[in-house]
């Protein structure tokens, strides 16, 4: 359950709002049940419980109920006021804005990686340093979609002509399931990919071999990228100057394209 | 111009073996139907005392009888469904086509909701409402045949598309770019719009008719503090249905101008905005949760009190409870797009709303309760649906608030966690709901109770049948599956599998309900029941004097017709027969000759 046992320092904040928020609302939720329970047996037909048919007001137990989950929402606001601040996806990690970024792009019927850094991509997977922060730039080219990996934190929608900016970050290395969440079309179900979480120096080295690679990420490679079906995992070694701004700017009159 | 516009001999052409199979059952059975009505001789007596019928008890049932005809088929749909999930775990991919998946998912969600549940709460309220606040009929009986119609004239439009073209394959909301033209060339999304489209108005329609219903014509003497709880929630869905279909219809319009007219409302390009129509969606789609809702908890607020031979306690609360569940649901929309990437304060803000409305729903919860306190609880099973709707709508209600706050919703949206928490709160909100009324009220129209040992088999299925299907979903999701999957991760397969499992206790269930009505009626006799069979305190309960024939009339129907030949029109572009069928279903509409307002 990548959800609940997560391996990114998001996702371990979304689990633990996910339970804590669970537990505040049984204190709501138990004694429904039990009450539910309980009044059922006690005054059933045949049961012993006293019967006062015109007991139908009572000013004190109604303030109770209605206290009672004012209370829970308050304090369940109040977590979601400072959590939705806390987990914005698009505030950074890391106050120094040392991210790595990755930008994304959400194709019919796969996903395009784009690392400006080192000047790589890659499709349908996708590799990162761990304990770094990572800012994923998304877009689409392509009906609206959503990039989610849940054992990282949760998602956030793909649009075309608009950059969609989700910060995340891996503990530890590994393999993650990548997922796309929202539908978009027939290949939809095929549409995933896998994130490699790596240790620095393994990522260093993976940079440098995808570098050695041949493939380059081109204006016509691109559109062919751009018919829909789906594909198989593909490295480029470089990627044309300006593709990213202009897979965002094309459905701009001018101008700049929308942020977040 | 082509007189057919762009339908042609290919439009009948069905590509796969299933779909092939229910355009031809869809055939059969309709032209079977027909057939039969002509040559059994049952057509003259349906026609003079069903469909040209302005009574409100007849159109009542007419709903529940599309609702169960249209419930079949969403069933059908989920059963498709969810055998090919539990199938189709990589590398097998099932036996259903992606295209055709998407097709079978988007056309259950839109039947259920729009065909199934809605006809079902209107069908409903057409049966009590009158009875409860003891008007002779609606304030307009032929408004009210006409609703009926054009929601009927929309069901058809669905069920069209299994014969010529194919339905939407965009989900049960069709969220451009994807519903766009480029995206989705056929006709399907047209279908989608002019089905909600003519039902749609159908819907406002009758709202404006039991809004005036209830304003101005309850008996003398009710005042609004003593209508029955049943009323007052009625009276907040309908006010909902007001304020909130004009917006599905504005919408549904400006996607149809983009697919038609080559406009840009909300394409990605030349100034569109696909964000635009998943704002004004969901501004129409959370009241409409609560539409379907309402009514219900009406429902439960008259079976508690009945059956705990005990009056309903807190009365005021729930009055003030059920207003502010009203107006809150029109503050909320936006939680159902956390994700889209707006600022944390507007998550926030809308996170906080949508949890305040757990506060009225508890203390609605808290008031059945303590209706139970100090009773003398009687077990029959519209009682037990209340036990069933309360044990299952908790469990939704926490996983709903769960999906409130942003930073957990941005983990479970669009997962099959929330597939399960919309199910639960439709199957044991909405679904059990009208169980519960449907035999609490039976008597009262058909003189005779349902069988309770049956009755209590249905129960035990449904809850069981419900918690076998949609728990495993809560599972799934947490483990990252996403919804509408026409192939899954083998790891997921198991659950899946149970979950179909699930489902074939539902069907089991309403096998057993089907067969309740069938020994029900058998056993009339033995089953007879006076006027008042539960002792219920109250008004529909009360003996009515006996109502003077409604007069009838088939102009409501013909407009329905009319309405189901122009959305065909306008889906096939066929612009003379839209433009001809709306001219003509105006001038019978207007004209005086045929005036039976
Ligand atoms: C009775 C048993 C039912 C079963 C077994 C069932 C099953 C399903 C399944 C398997 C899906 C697709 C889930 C996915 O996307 O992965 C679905 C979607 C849906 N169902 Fe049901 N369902 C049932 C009843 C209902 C009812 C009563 C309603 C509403 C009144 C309803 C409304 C919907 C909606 C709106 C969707 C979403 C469709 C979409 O994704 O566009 N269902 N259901
Ligand atoms: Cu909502």
């Amino acid at each position: 359950m990548p959800v609940l046992f997560p391996h990114g320092v998001v996702a371990s904040q979304e689990s633990a709002l996910i339970v804590q928020a669970t537990l505040l609302m049984l204190i709501v939720a138990l004694p429904v049940f039990f009450l539910l329970f309980y009044f059922a047996w006690r005054y059933r037909a045949s049961g012993r419980g006293r019967h006062m048919p015109n007991w139908s007001h009572s000013r004190f137990d109604e303030l109770i109920w209605w206290a009672v989950p004012i209370e829970i929402i308050l304090v369940l606001g109040a977590l979601t006021w400072t959590s939705t601040h806390m987990l914005d996806p698009h505030k950074p990690l890391s106050p120094a804005g040392d991210a790595m970024v990755v930008q994304v792009v959400a194709l019919p019927w796969k996903w395009l990686f784009l690392y400006p850094q080192y000047g790589i991509a890659t499709l349908n997977f996708v590799e990162i340093p761990t304990q770094t922060p990572v800012e994923f730039q998304i877009t689409a080219d392509a009906p609206m979609n959503s990039f989610w990996v849940p054992a990282l934190g949760g998602q956030i929608y793909a649009m075309p002509g608009m950059i969609n900016p989700l910060r995340l970050s891996a503990d530890s290395p590994g393999d993650y399931h990548g997922v796309s969440a929202n539908y978009s079309g027939a290949g939809f179900a095929d549409m995933h990919f896998n994130l490699r979480a790596a240790s620095r120096d393994d990522f260093d080295t993976w940079v440098a071999s995808v570098r050695k690679g041949k493939g380059v990420l081109s204006a016509p490679v691109y559109s062919a990228l751009r018919v829909p079906g789906v594909a198989a995992t593909v490295a480029y070694a470089r990627v044309q100057r300006g593709l990213f701004d202009r897979i965002v700017g094309q459905f701009l009159d001018a101008g700049s394209p929308m942020r977040h | 111009m082509n007189f057919f516009g762009t339908l042609s001999i290919d439009s009948f052409v069905q590509t796969s073996a299933v779909a092939m199979g229910a355009q031809v059952f869809v055939i059969v059975a309709a032209t079977g139907g027909v057939l039969w009505l002509i040559f059994s001789g049952t057509l003259d007596w349906l026609w003079r005392e069903w469909l040209t019928s302005l009574d409100h008890k007849r159109i009542g049932v007419m709903y529940l009888i599309l609702a169960g005809i249209m419930g079949v088929r969403g069933l059908a749909d989920a059963t498709l469904l969810r055998t090919q999930q539990a199938t189709a775990a990589l590398p097998s991919s099932g036996y259903l086509s992606a295209e055709h998946f998407a097709e079978i998912f988007s056309a259950h969600g839109v039947i259920m909701i729009f065909f199934v549940a809605m006809p079902l709460i209107f069908g409903l309220i057409n049966l009590v409402i009158p009875l409860q606040i003891r008007s002779r009929d609606v304030a307009f009986p032929f408004l009210n045949s006409l609703s009926l119609w054009l929601t009927v004239a929309g069901a058809l439009l669905v069920n069209a598309s299994l014969v010529v073209g194919q339905f939407s394959a965009a989900g049960w909301l069709p969220y451009p770019p994807l519903s766009e033209l480029a995206f989705s060339p056929g006709v399907g999304v047209d279908y989608y719009i002019w089905a909600l489209q003519i039902a749609g108005v159908a819907s406002l329609i009758s709202a404006i008719n039991f809004l005036t219903t209830i304003i101005t014509m309850r008996t003398h003497g009710m005042r609004l503090m003593h209508m029955p709880m049943f009323t007052w929630t009625t009276l907040g869905s309908m006010l909902l249905v007001l304020f909130a279909f004009p917006l599905l219809t504005v919408v549904l319009a400006l996607l149809f101008f983009d697919r038609a007219l080559g406009m840009h409302f909300f394409t990605s390009t030349l100034g569109g905005n696909p964000m635009m129509f998943v704002n004004l969606i969901w501004a129409w789609g959370h009241p409409e949760v609560y539409i379907l809702v309402l009514p219900l908890f009406g429902v439960f607020s008259e079976v508690v009190p009945t059956f705990s031979h005990k009056k309903l306690f807190g009365y005021t609360s729930m009055v003030v409870a059920t207003m502010a569940i009203t107006a809150l649901s029109f503050l909320v929309w936006v939680h159902h797009f956390f994700t889209m990437g707006a600022g944390a304060n507007v998550n926030a803000v809308f996170g906080i709303a949508t949890m305040a409305i757990a506060i009225p729903t508890g203390v609605k919860i808290f008031n059945w309760l303590f209706t139970m306190f100090r009773g003398r609880i009687v077990f029959k099973t519209p009682m037990l649906w209340f036990m069933g709707f309360v044990s299952t709508f908790v469990i939704g209600g926490m996983t709903g608030v769960l999906l409130s706050i942003p930073g957990a919703d941005y983990q479970l949206h669009n997962s099959v966690f929330l597939v399960a928490h919309f199910h639960n709160m439709i199957i044991g909100g909405v679904v059990f709901g009208f169980f519960a009324g449907f035999t609490y009220w039976f008597p009262k129209f058909a003189g005779f109770t349902l069988d309770e040992r049956l009755g209590k088999w249905a129960f035990w299925l449904w809850v069981t049948g419900f918690l076998v299907a949609f728990m495993p979903l809560y599972a799934l999701g947490l483990m990252g599956m996403t919804r509408r999957l026409y192939v899954v991760d083998p790891s997921w397969q198991p659950l899946l599998i149970v979950a179909a499992v699930g489902l074939a206790i539902i069907l089991a269930a309403v096998a057993v309900q089907i067969a309740q009505l069938v020994v029900s009626v058998r056993n009339r006799e033995r089953l007879h029941a006076g006027h008042n069979p539960w002792g219920s305190h109250a008004p529909e309960w009360a003996p009515l004097p006996p109502v003077d024939r409604t007069h009838n009339t088939g102009v409501a129907m013909c407009i329905g017709a009319l309405a189901f030949l122009g959305g065909f029109g306008m889906v096939w572009h066929m612009w003379w027969l839209a433009i001809l069928a709306l001219a003509v279903s105006a001038v019978l509409f207007i004209l005086p000759p045929f005036k039976h307002v």
